[in-house]
């Protein structure tokens, strides 16, 4: 290994690396504040670069069937509360109309921005669906939950996209060249999000009522009710929040990796990978273990491309009995 | 005038009775999951099939396919299979898709004696006709004769190394161990053995190696759209020598989704791909425009592919096959049929379909020629350009 191929080993590591630790901070960010491993998360990011490329090809996605019905099920969930239940229809509709709108000669940079609104409704109506009618589940229910939804989500995937990859345009196109590695330009796109969405999580916690909020829920969830914060509307936005960073990414991937309906779980594994290697409680190791997967990955798929994924599950392995060490000591965290 | 009726009702009644049963096909096909590309036109083809084949009847019966499907599923499968047989009854079973499900299948239908043909690809699902095989006929062609045609263009052009790239699953080990031999036997030196896997987003590390090695040629291993990555990679590389593909990708959305990136690409194919390019002479070309036209009248202008052709030889062998069985066997004493009905397909001979022509032997399951059943294909121009047949 000379030191272009070691040069473009490290560029390839870094992007994946990159995408793997959006779908973590996701991870972290639900799990911490519901008690949710995301496993649909994967499926939340591919469903948007997938309606995107239906969009650009003029037909009707079937996302936007299936937003639209979650909100209208919400809706008759929260028939008692009349004005909300109104407002969800109304933002059906909405969701209905932009995708006509879209798939009846909206420009691409509309049609992107369109495809993202489309799947946003999904996540929060995800967890008043399926998630907040058991607030007392504990941790296995929700696993299985989400396990199911995943099952869901993909076979709806395809039913709606068809078996085959897509490939959407990307923002940038052409490439640029940092040292000797040539580099889609793209790929800094991806960089510009990955450290935009990290800033601005920072910020949210950090600075605002609502993030606060989110924190004292992740903290403690009973001390947070008795202050007056409600845990379910923290559990929407945070799967808001995590929906809205997965699409986002899912619309800046695709034209480099190609999308397709099965392209969502991998991804949310490794990510998952990397949450486990922070603990899925620390967002700073979890973006640190992230890195750690795809430059693994990367040099791995160099020495030895057909124990790639073992290499990097097995990761996992001495992760987990050292945690599990650790957890011991202080006793078990769970009830 | 009551009297009249009731034995109007009793003629009406006899004369229903009187028309045979439906003769019931069982087909299993990967309709979803990751082999849904291939199993999705197999499952219109039968759709397709069953409309035409009750418009004329096979020898005065209707004919009745019962379709499930195994969402690319080994075990899945193996359970369709049983129903199939112990509930339904079935004469014959079609499927399916993937080689690891069909090779699941293998003991179910020789346990229960019922004829199989197998819609995928590996040659060790009809190979050694044993005990158990002699059950098992297939259609597609095997990765075997694929790799005979690859190596063959491959010495015509002048390649001395190459490198492989392919799944690390079934169809990228099968690929490796059926070319690496033939590639042997041709004298074509292998310089890198390379595995990804489909739903990979990126094979960065192993196209370095690969470039690295400086191969003439590069084989990917790999079916439906996840074979344009490596591809595209290797462009994007600078890596200028020829790129082969495997008979997997022959289907539109390949050229849709590798745009540029696959241009000039040489693959293997069955002849229908490029079935209006055929020379006059070639005896699948009738076939294949009769079965393109079908298909397309139904499905829509360019929805065809080359898999659910398989779907449509595997029919062109078991129609007459099941005429001849009628004659001597009844369905209703179903163990007897069934096992007749074997030996009618043993029997089948010169069967000229889409993919090539079929005769089977006690020793061969495959029944398909070399020469008739491969020819090789370059992407041009975003198109299938036929460059070469073996005949």
């Amino acid at each position: 290994m000379d030191w272009t191929i070691f040069s473009f080993l490290l560029a390839d590591g870094l992007q994946n690396g990159t995408i793997y630790a959006l779908l973590a901070l996701c991870l972290v960010l639900v799990f911490a504040v519901t008690r949710v491993i995301l496993v649909p998360l994967g499926e939340l990011l591919m469903f948007a670069p997938l309606s995107y490329a239906l969009l650009l090809q003029g037909q009707f996605p079937g996302t936007a069937w299936l937003s639209a019905a979650m909100l209208v099920a919400w809706a008759l969930l929260d028939r008692n509360r009349l004005r909300l239940a109104l407002a969800l229809l109304l933002l059906a509709g909405v969701v209905l109309g932009l995708a006509y709108w879209g798939s009846h000669g909206a420009p691409g940079w509309v049609a992107w921005l369109l495809a993202v609104l489309i799947v946003l409704p999904m996540g929060p109506a995800t967890y008043r669906l399926f998630f907040e009618p058991l607030p007392h589940g504990t941790v296995l229910v929700y696993l299985i939950l989400a396990v199911g939804l995943h099952f869901v989500y993909q076979g709806l995937g395809l039913v709606f996209f068809g078996p085959e990859q897509y490939r959407p345009p990307a923002l940038l196109s052409g490439e640029a060249s940092l040292g000797t590695v040539p580099l889609p330009r793209q790929v800094f796109v991806v960089y510009a999000f990955a450290f935009l969405a990290m800033l601005g999580l920072y910020l949210f916690f950090t600075r605002s009522l609502y993030g606060k909020a989110l924190r004292a829920c992740a903290v403690n969830r009973l001390g947070a009710r008795i202050s007056g914060i409600n845990p379910s509307e923290a559990g929407r936005v945070a799967f808001l929040l995590a929906t809205a960073i997965a699409a986002v990414s899912g619309m800046l991937i695709a034209p480099l990796v190609n999308a397709a309906y099965f392209m969502g779980f991998l991804l949310g594994l490794k990510g998952f990978v990397a949450g486990i290697l922070g603990g899925l409680i620390s967002y700073p190791m979890a973006v640190g273990g992230a890195l750690v997967v795809g430059l693994l990955e990367s040099y791995s798929s160099f020495t030895a491309s057909a124990y790639k994924e073992a290499i990097v599950f097995a990761l996992l392995l001495p992760v987990l009995f050292w945690r599990s060490l650790r957890t011991l000591e202080l006793g078990g965290e769970e009830e | 005038m009551k009297r009249w009726f009731f034995l109007l009702v009793a003629a009406l009644g006899l004369a229903l009775s009187q028309q045979p049963a439906p003769l019931k096909i069982g087909v299993v096909v990967s309709a979803t999951g990751p082999a849904a590309s291939l199993g999705i036109p197999e499952k219109n083809t039968f759709l397709l099939l069953e409309e035409e084949a009750n418009k004329r009847g096979v020898a005065g019966h209707r004919v009745q396919f019962i379709i499930l499907d195994d969402a690319s599923d080994t075990t899945q499968a193996v359970r369709s299979t049983r129903k199939l047989i112990q509930e339904d009854g079935v004469l014959a079973i079609i499927g399916t898709t993937t080689t690891p499900a069909s090779l699941g299948m293998i003991d179910v239908v020789a346990e229960a004696k019922v004829p199989m043909i197998s819609l995928a690809a590996s040659k060790a699902i009809i190979a050694p006709v044993d005990a158990k095989r002699t059950w098992v006929f297939k259609t597609p062609q095997t990765e075997e004769l694929m790799a005979r045609a690859i190596v063959a263009d491959m010495k015509e052009r002048g390649v001395k190394s190459v490198a492989y790239i392919g799944f690390n699953d079934a169809y990228g080990e099968g690929w490796w161990t059926f070319f690496s031999q033939e590639a042997k036997e041709g004298g074509i030196n292998v310089v890198a053995s390379e595995r990804y896997a489909r739903t990979d987003t990126s094979v960065t590390g192993q196209i370095l190696k690969i470039i690295a090695a400086r191969p003439d040629a590069v084989l990917v291993g790999a079916s439906g759209t996840p074979a344009v990555l490596p591809q595209r990679t290797l462009n994007e590389r600078g890596y200028k020598g020829l790129i082969y593909q495997t008979h997997g990708v022959a289907n539109p959305d390949f050229l849709r989704v590798g745009g540029k990136d696959v241009e000039g690409t040489l693959l293997p194919a069955g002849p229908i791909l490029v079935a209006e390019q055929l020379p006059a002479g070639f005896p699948s070309k009738r076939p294949s425009l009769d079965y393109i036209t079908r298909y397309e009248t139904k499905f829509g202008i360019g929805s065809y592919s080359t898999f659910g052709a398989h779907a449509y030889d595997a029919w062109l062998i078991l129609r007459p096959a099941l005429e001849r069985a009628l004659k001597n066997a009844s369905p209703d004493n179903l163990a007897a049929f069934r096992a007749a009905l074997r030996d009618e397909l043993e029997a089948t001979k010169n069967v000229v379909a889409s993919h090539g022509v079929f005769s089977f032997s006690k020793e061969d399951h495959l029944g398909l020629r070399f020469q008739d059943t491969a020819v090789m294909v370059q992407v041009q121009n975003g198109r299938w350009k036929l460059v070469r047949t073996f005949r």
